[in-house]
């Protein structure tokens, strides 16, 4: 029990906490570390190979996409028997595709956004030692690791990774004969999935003990940083909702494996013949799927949200402005994550007035995010701004919430739904409102967050660069999408120019499928001066080189396993005294003085 | 204590805590389950039987475990380590006989003719079977955590007994108790 030792540090004073950090040897502090702040960066770091490799898929489809009638004997080099004569074949198509999805939504903007940022902030924001349980932490990543390698090896198998969309629903994901991916591939991918499942509850389960039984002296719940609460309702969301898509695996592996009939019915397979199974429900996994799958939705947007907010005040030198509507639009967004999920079926033959129910449930979302984009912006209001890198892509995250958030309105109608369901505006609405913006919600972290992690400083022009191109590549990818979806372009196909409806937009594709390498490539930029700054970056000198007042900055510039020397700070005020009574910045340890004014 | 907020001094230990979340987890793993059995159930093709007798005799056993639990914590509490020891192992044993006699049950059904998987089966009877093998594997992880709890006993000095892992350890156990109650309510009222 040498991790409790640290943990209630406090009580048995410095000198074991030192005791503790001699004896780390290479395994134990880079590898099997059960240090948060090393799990963060664990976390991170693979989450950043699987975007690399994720945004690396979704330039090669959008080769095919922009380029349908082109072929690249590079692709033949690179992907082999997959991109026959330079051309990516359907197959690959769709498992690029469904891989691309995968791995976006579960390891990059979950594992790779929450992992990191809860591991990292949530004990140096509230003042503990570590996390409740340090091992089940580090069991945590690990598992996420596992996944990791599983989902990875699926790309490497004789019939190809899983090929039918990142929602796995039958029969493509229940039948081994529907497509090649089906067999080998899709194994793989619910083993990895099942893994992933596991290390976000052992994960969230971390998060949610240690932000309410963990807190330093004088961090009650209302003097959090929003980050913490934006982190807590994630993990709640979570724990609550991922082991209901296990129950929905569960069942899948049973009728791929064991011939049980939950979701196949009275099915003919081409070669095959008509299946045995009766009486199975497609629609079953639908529920069981999109119960998990919508709140996935803000398990992967609520950190950015927490995030941006933190940013926002601390760069606009003012306090964050309604704090509790911040924190009770959070909790109302978690909420109404959990009574939405049939807006993501409306076309399944659902009862129309069901179907009603949850168009009022869906477009009551439009609430809570309103009073979190008007706070923000009256944040930002007559603010003494700086626009450090984090700063604009925080900013833009409000930016790309809004856009996206507004066809959220017009989708979250069944009548219109029914009309733009399965098309290109469905991929740039919940592009921007959930892809692009919690990468910009990240980046913002990671602009803002890299001088504690790693003691040194990003390189600022290149920073700059990054969002720029960024921001204005994203909005050129995604904004024409609109257009083609509203003329019903569907998504998912392999190649649109042998409709004569759609040939109209085939320069239009070529325009997203060029402007698409360019913002990838610009990320390359990101990811050198994120690694060149860690060994070669400028060294942090002030311990709180953005003037914040959270308890993070309060610690030393490398912190040791343990955070703080000697007794962890006291708090006694909200994390938001900017500008107040004419003071720049008041930190949370700093106590009330009996002239200072009420905030 | 002293890195907690001070305002309860007999704040629950995070470890205890952390079990109580992983519950409501679990919860949420069996609420999906038997939420799709009925509305599977509605859909129709449902084949009607009879719950094993077994499953009755089972419920006894996993009740007894829950008693024998809640004594194995009184001991250690008073500090008889050896009571403490058997008591642990007479749960752990429980255990694997309720584990057993739910498999039993499973053979029964065979027997009967009601196959539980395979492109025979009925959704009625696979989800049965899913569920309650579920249910078991939770029971199973019990048992492994009580055995950790056994071979960790050797240790106990006198001076300084923690409650806190067979605390968490009797919570879980009381928790998958009540959850195959739920569970064996449900199937009768249910199906």
């Amino acid at each position: 029990m040498s991790h409790e030792a640290v943990l209630h540090g406090d009580a048995h004073g410095h000198d074991d906490h030192g005791h503790h950090e001699h004896h780390d040897t290479f395994l134990t502090k880079y590898v099997f570390s059960q240090d948060h702040k090393m799990i963060a960066k664990q976390f991170l770091i693979t989450g950043m190979v699987w975007a690399v490799l994720g945004g690396l898929m979704s330039v090669l489809f959008r080769l095919q996409l922009g380029y349908p009638d082109s072929t690249f004997p590079f692709l033949e080099d690179l992907l082999g028997k997959w991109a026959k004569g330079g051309r990516i074949t359907p197959e690959a198509y769709y498992a690029l595709v469904t891989t691309h999805g995968t791995v976006l939504v579960f390891f990059v903007l979950t594992a790779g956004l929450s992992g990191t940022f809860a591991n990292f902030l949530i004990p140096l924001q509230i003042g503990a030692r570590d996390m409740a349980s340090p091992f089940m932490n580090m069991l945590s990543y690990w598992f996420f690791f596992a996944a990791s390698i599983v989902m990875l090896s699926s790309m490497f198998v004789e019939t190809g990774p899983f090929s039918g969309g990142w929602v796995a629903y039958p029969p493509l994901s229940a039948l081994g004969d529907a497509s090649p991916g089906s067999k080998t591939g899709m194994d793989l991918w619910l083993i990895s999935m099942s893994l992933f499942v596991v290390s976000s509850l052992l994960g969230g389960l971390n998060y949610i003990a240690t932000i309410l039984n963990m807190r330093t002296k004088g961090m009650s719940m209302t003097r959090l940083p929003l980050t913490i609460w934006a982190l807590f309702f994630t993990a709640v969301l979570g724990v609550l909702s991922f082991p209901v898509l296990l129950s929905g695996f569960i069942l899948l592996i049973f009728d791929r494996n064991f011939g049980t009939s939950f979701y196949l019915s009275d099915i003919f397979v081409n070669g095959v013949g008509a299946l045995p199974n009766e009486g199975g429900s497609a629609i079953l996994y639908q529920h069981l799927f999109w119960f998990l799958g919508h709140p996935e939705v803000y398990i992967i947007l609520l950190p950015a949200l927490g995030m941006v907010s933190e940013i926002i005040s601390i760069n606009s030198r003012k306090p964050i402005f309604g704090y509790m509507a911040m924190v009770g639009s959070l909790f109302a967004i978690a909420i109404l994550a959990f009574l939405v999920w049939a807006h993501h079926m409306f076309v399944t033959g659902l009862n129309p007035f069901l179907g009603s129910v949850f168009v009022l449930l869906t477009l009551l979302i439009a609430v809570p995010s309103v009073i979190k984009v008007f706070n923000w912006l009256t944040t930002l209001w007559k603010g003494n701004i700086r626009f450090t890198p984090a700063m604009l892509f925080a900013i833009g995250f409000v930016s790309l919430f809004i856009s996206g958030g507004l066809t959220g309105i017009w989708l979250g109608n069944s009548a219109l739904d029914i009309h733009l369901h399965d098309t290109y505006f469905v991929v740039a609405h919940f592009h921007i409102v959930m892809g692009v913006a919690s990468m910009f919600g990240m980046y913002a972290g990671i602009y803002h967050w890299f001088p504690k992690m790693y003691g040194k400083q990003l390189n600022n022009t290149l920073g700059y660069i990054h969002f720029w191109v960024t921001i204005a590549g994203a909005y050129m990818i995604f904004w024409p999408m609109h257009y083609e979806g509203l003329a019903g372009m569907p998504r998912r196909y392999y190649d649109f120019s042998i409709w004569e409806s759609f040939k109209q937009f085939g320069e239009l594709n070529k325009f997203i499928s060029l402007v698409s390498m360019i913002v990838f490539m610009v990320q390359l930029s990101f990811l050198f001066n994120f690694f060149y700054s860690i060994f070669k970056g400028r060294k942090l000198i002030d311990p709180n080189p953005w003037k914040s007042n959270t308890l993070e900055w309060t610690a030393p510039i490398h912190p040791g396993h343990g955070n703080w020397v000697g007794e962890i700070p006291e708090v006694h005020r909200w994390a938001y005294d900017y500008g107040k009574d004419g003071v720049d910045f008041i930190p949370q340890t700093t106590p009330v003085g009996a002239d200072e004014s009420q905030h | 204590m002293s890195t907690l907020t001070t305002n309860e001094p007999q704040r629950i230990h995070p470890h205890r805590f952390i079990m109580w979340i992983a519950i409501g987890s679990i919860v949420m793993m069996f609420a999906g389950m038997t939420s799709a059995y009925i509305v599977k159930k509605n859909q129709g093709n449902w084949l009607a039987f009879e719950l094993p007798v077994v499953f009755w005799y089972s419920t006894a056993v996993i009740l007894a475990s829950s008693v024998t639990i809640y004594l194995a914590n009184l001991s250690l509490k008073s500090g008889k380590i050896a009571l403490y020891k058997l008591l642990i192992t007479v749960t752990a044993i429980l255990g694997v006989v309720f584990v057993k006699m739910q498999w039993t049950g499973f053979q029964d059904l065979e027997m009967r003719g009601i196959a539980l998987i395979g492109t025979q089966s009925n959704s009625s009877s696979s989800f049965l079977f899913i569920i309650t093998g579920m249910h078991m594997l939770h029971v199973l992880g019990g048992v492994i955590a009580l055995i950790v709890l056994f071979f960790r006993s050797f240790w106990i000095k006198k001076d300084q007994i923690s409650l806190v892992p067979v605390q968490t350890v009797a919570t879980y156990w009381h928790f998958v108790d009540i959850l195959w109650i739920y569970l064996f309510i449900f199937f009768h009222l249910i199906a």
